[in-house]
């Protein structure tokens, strides 16, 4: 019996463990998945569906027929549409004071923002890179273009 | 074998694009970049757009900068029409925004009142509305009693609300409950004063 429930229990831990599950690391999660899309995570090229839990440093990418859509921790949302790249350089966010700094790039493609308590808190904590230019974002929301594709 | 010829394609990239910066201006395609009104009316913020010593405030909306050589930001006002219609399947991507709900507790109890009990019917089907639902349950009380006491009830109401949720089907990894106690009044009071509309648990769905 006792062993029995040992086992049951060390199944129940290596459910909790799977990766499908949130972890600390997670900063948001993809809830909009259409067409050809991927997390870059190091060398790894991950598909991207709904549900996906996104970290920092993932880089998230679209085809020709993608668009996919993020919300992160703090509330920010973040969308992008076909033939785009977002890294996401930096996300730190303290759940207690809002405090915190949100740094993405795009550098190619369309990328739709709503700001969430990050940028609320500290207007100058979230910021968007492109090639030519950096963005400030004080509590908005925002499109931007960049690169050249179509 | 093809990592080598990688990294030299890479090494003679960067070393070009080091040496012969202008080559890569004026851009393919002009950047964009446009400030939104708020949702429902709210403030619509700024956007400050640097790029190389220049810097535009965007501050209205559909204003706009646009960079075709970096360094130079110019700036136009878009109409609503144009704008939806560059950014339309960015904009279509857009997650559901996170909705805040909540529901009040009868008085030093974890049992919710009559009126909240029949909201929870509306917060789950706004849950199993949305993709990849998460939900954030924090505990509050009111200054009733000592810290202590209200840490316990807050997170016990906290959890309440969280094991209904998980009994109506919600997934337990999706659903994070925490108590704040009496640190978080919505209703300022003074210390043990009873007031209902601090016995509370608020619901955000994302």
């Amino acid at each position: 019996m006792t062993i029995r429930r040992l086992l049951l229990t060390g199944i129940l831990l290596t459910a909790v463990a799977a990766p499908s599950t949130a972890s600390a690391n997670d900063v948001g999660v993809v809830k909009v998945s259409k067409g050809t899309t991927a997390v870059e995570r190091g060398a790894q090229r991950l598909p991207a569906p709904v549900g996906t839990r996104v970290r920092e440093g993932d880089i998230v990418v679209t085809g020709p027929d993608g668009a996919l859509g993020i919300t992160f921790k703090d509330n920010s949302l973040l969308s992008i549409g076909p033939e785009s790249r977002l890294s996401v350089d930096r996300f730190v966010f303290d759940a207690t004071t809002h405090k915190g700094s949100f740094e993405t790039s795009l550098t190619k493609g369309t990328l739709a923002g709503v700001s969430g308590k990050i940028a609320k808190q500290s207007p100058d904590a979230m910021k968007v890179k492109t090639p030519p230019a950096l963005l400030g974002v004080r509590g908005t929301e925002f499109v931007i273009r960049t690169g050249d594709s179509k | 074998m093809r990592r080598p010829v990688l990294v030299l394609a890479i090494v003679v990239l960067a070393a070009a694009c080091a040496k012969y910066p202008k080559v890569i201006g004026p851009l393919a395609r002009t950047d964009l970049y446009v400030l939104l009104p708020g949702a429902g009316g709210a403030s619509s913020g700024a956007l400050a757009v640097t790029s190389g010593a220049q810097q535009q405030t965007l501050a209205t909306p559909y204003a706009a900068a646009t960079v075709e050589q970096p360094g130079t930001i110019g700036t136009k006002t878009m109409t609503e029409a144009e704008t939806r219609s560059l950014f339309e399947a960015a904009l279509a991507a857009q997650p559901p925004r996170p909705t805040a709900y909540v529901l009040y507790f009868r008085v030093d109890s974890d049992e919710l009142t009559p009126e909240s009990r029949a909201m929870v019917e509306t917060i789950l089907g706004e849950i199993t509305r949305r993709p990849a639902p998460e939900v954030i349950v924090i505990g509050h009380t009111d200054t009733m009693g000592s810290q202590e006491h209200n840490d316990d009830l807050s997170l016990k109401r906290a959890r309440l609300v969280r094991t209904k949720l998980i009994e109506r089907g919600l997934k337990e990894q999706d659903i994070e409950a925490s108590g704040r106690g009496k640190r978080e009044l919505l209703v300022p009071t003074a210390d043990q004063v009873p007031e209902a509309r601090n016995r509370r648990v608020e619901i955000i769905v994302k």
